[in-house]
């Protein structure tokens, strides 16, 4: 095959593979803006009645009391994801010692456990405990993440010991070398563990719906699945609702996406 | 000094230690336990293997266990691959635009779980977007009920997530290619090698670590679907489509829960979670 002939495939090739990508969520777009009778009919142009949409999904759900959920519980739990996994990971890797390498061999075990079989347990002990529907509750299990753990770890073996050793002879505290000399110099490391974390706190579904039964603590996941319980679907308001939902996840998207790709892939190295 | 040093070693460690023994230890040991009892609430009994026994006479059970099977092996391998070629594609330096096709084909990652679900389910419904184009090309006579069908419930369940995931694996590939030096390509095309050639004998072996290691998470992945069975295809028709992870969800949540038995069906995925990865690791371990 002669090289043109092979940029020319490749072309095509990507140019599929684009549209494809992009197209359900180009649909979703239109298909909020629009009538569900439209939609149907195959519409794809934007129309003019996503305010509409919008009065018809308010009415039928508490749209802004689950997107400020969503909101609440995605930055709570990044914020301190990253606290504890950082110290953790910090901790593992600056103070290694036999029985720190072992409890780390746990903690890496830990990451295989499907959430399915903590599921029913996590269930039973949270409704002894009172913990159902809280806020506290459905971020507890979130915040120690193993794969957090591991790519802080990883990390924490370019932060060069000598610094330590010189700021320790200076007589800066262990915490002051973790707060003001660790955190400042791996802020790169925080935004792609924030970003992962961020997108995965979002779109925790099933643990939701396990302890969430009030619809006043639900979270935008939950909200756009109700929304299809029923026989007849309205596409322009269901889709509408879709939108919300990705919004936020499509901004950190856009906005960080060379944090998001190097959260997801440094964290397996 | 060093044990000020240790002491605050562990401080450092005890928010994460108490959380994963509260949040993942300690409930993966009352599963375990629960898993050998029988009965409802607070009445329950010793019950030995008999859960296990009743998992493998469910038929629900069991077609969810060939329904996660059928999706791992139609639809990683085929993700996989697509992703594979994708990311040697985008990694030729003469391509113009590779910026916005690397984000474009990455583009599904920003959607929830939930929602793209949801877009699907409304794509492939009766009167969704596939059937009118199917039926205006002539592809189709009248509009198909895929969700209605068992067969072409599963495959829409694959080609969301072969939709959903691919850019996610090309991402990882993308990332191990930045490794190879492109002047191992330009060698290969001055001594005659075809795209094929070039393709098999020096992206894939190259990758070989990355290959593995995307092929474990989405193994991983995929015996713990639920999201998508329960917003796409509800699961359905009757059980036809239905996961493991949502099977479990619903004999727990739903009517009266006899969390013996579906503490046992967990403790089957987390059994076949650790056996697949072990495998494929000693598989990858053997070829290095």
């Amino acid at each position: 095959m002669n090289s043109k002939v092979k940029m020319v495939f490749t072309y095509i090739l990507l140019g599929v593979a684009t549209v494809i990508s992009v197209f359900p969520l180009l649909w979703m777009v239109i298909a909020a803006t629009n009538k569900s009778v439209d939609v149907i009919a195959g519409k794809l142009t934007i129309g003019s009645f996503i305010v509409e949409n919008y009065k018809n999904l308010v009415a039928q759900q508490p749209l802004w009391s689950s997107f400020l959920n969503s909101c609440k519980y995605t930055v709570l739990v990044t914020v301190f994801a990253l606290i504890v996994s950082a110290l953790a990971g910090y901790a593992f890797e600056i103070y290694r010692d036999k029985a720190k390498e072992r409890i780390y061999g746990v903690v890496l075990m830990s990451m295989m456990i499907p959430f399915v079989a903590l599921m029913v347990p996590l269930f039973r002990m949270y409704s002894k405990l009172g913990l159902l529907n809280s806020a506290i509750g459905f971020m507890l299990p979130s915040l120690a993440t193993p794969l957090l753990i591991m790519m802080f770890r990883t990390n924490a073996k370019a932060f060069p010991v000598d610094i330590i050793e010189a700021a320790r002879i200076d007589g800066l505290s262990e915490f002051g070398i973790f707060f003001k000399m660790y955190i400042p110099s791996m802020k790169s490391i925080f935004a792609a563990a924030g970003v992962v974390t961020f997108m995965n706190a979002w779109n925790n579904y099933l643990w939701a719906k396990v302890i969430m039964s009030d619809n006043t603590t639900q979270t935008m996941p939950m909200l756009i699945s109700n929304l299809i319980s029923g026989y007849v679907t309205d596409y322009g308001m269901l889709m509408l609702a879709v939108l919300i939902t990705t919004i936020p996840t499509a901004i950190v998207f856009f906005a960080l996406q060379k944090n998001f790709v190097e959260g997801i892939t440094g964290s397996v190295k | 000094m060093r044990g000020k040093q240790n002491a605050v070693g562990w401080l450092f460690l005890t928010p994460a230690i108490l959380l994963i023994c509260a949040f993942s230890l300690y409930p993966m040991i009352s599963a375990l336990i629960t898993s050998f009892r029988t009965g409802t609430g607070t009445s329950m009994s010793f019950a030995g293997l008999s859960n296990y026994i009743r998992c493998f006479q469910d038929d629900v059970f069991i077609q969810s266990l060939k329904n996660c099977v059928f999706y791992l092996i139609i639809q990683v391998p085929i993700m996989l691959v697509l992703a594979l070629v994708l990311a040697s594609a985008l990694n030729n330096p003469k391509l113009k635009g590779r910026g916005f096709f690397r984000t474009a084909i990455f583009l599904p990652c920003a959607t929830s779980l939930v929602a793209y679900a949801i877009i699907f389910r409304s794509l492939f419904a009766t009167d969704g977007f596939v059937n009118l184009i199917a039926v205006k090309l002539g592809i189709l006579d009248s509009a198909y009920n895929f969700l209605s069908h068992p067969t072409s419930a599963r495959i829409v369940i694959i080609v969301a997530l072969i939709w959903r995931w691919t850019g996610y694996n090309m991402v990882f590939y993308l990332a191990g290619l930045q490794n190879i030096e492109y002047s191992v390509y330009e060698a290969a095309k001055i001594d005659g090698a075809s795209a094929l050639q070039t393709f098999f004998k020096i992206t894939v072996p190259l990758l070989k670590p990355t290959i593995l290691m995307t092929a474990i998470m989405s193994t991983n992945g995929t015996l713990q679907l639920f999201d998508e069975s329960m917003n796409l295809t509800h699961g359905g028709p009757g059980n036809a489509s239905i996961t493991m992870s949502h099977y479990i969800y619903n004999m727990s949540f739903k009517g009266v829960p006899n969390f013996g038995y579906t503490s046992a069906m967990s403790f089957i995925i987390l059994i076949m979670v650790a056996i697949l990865a072990f495998v494929q690791m000693k598989v990858g371990d053997e070829r290095e």
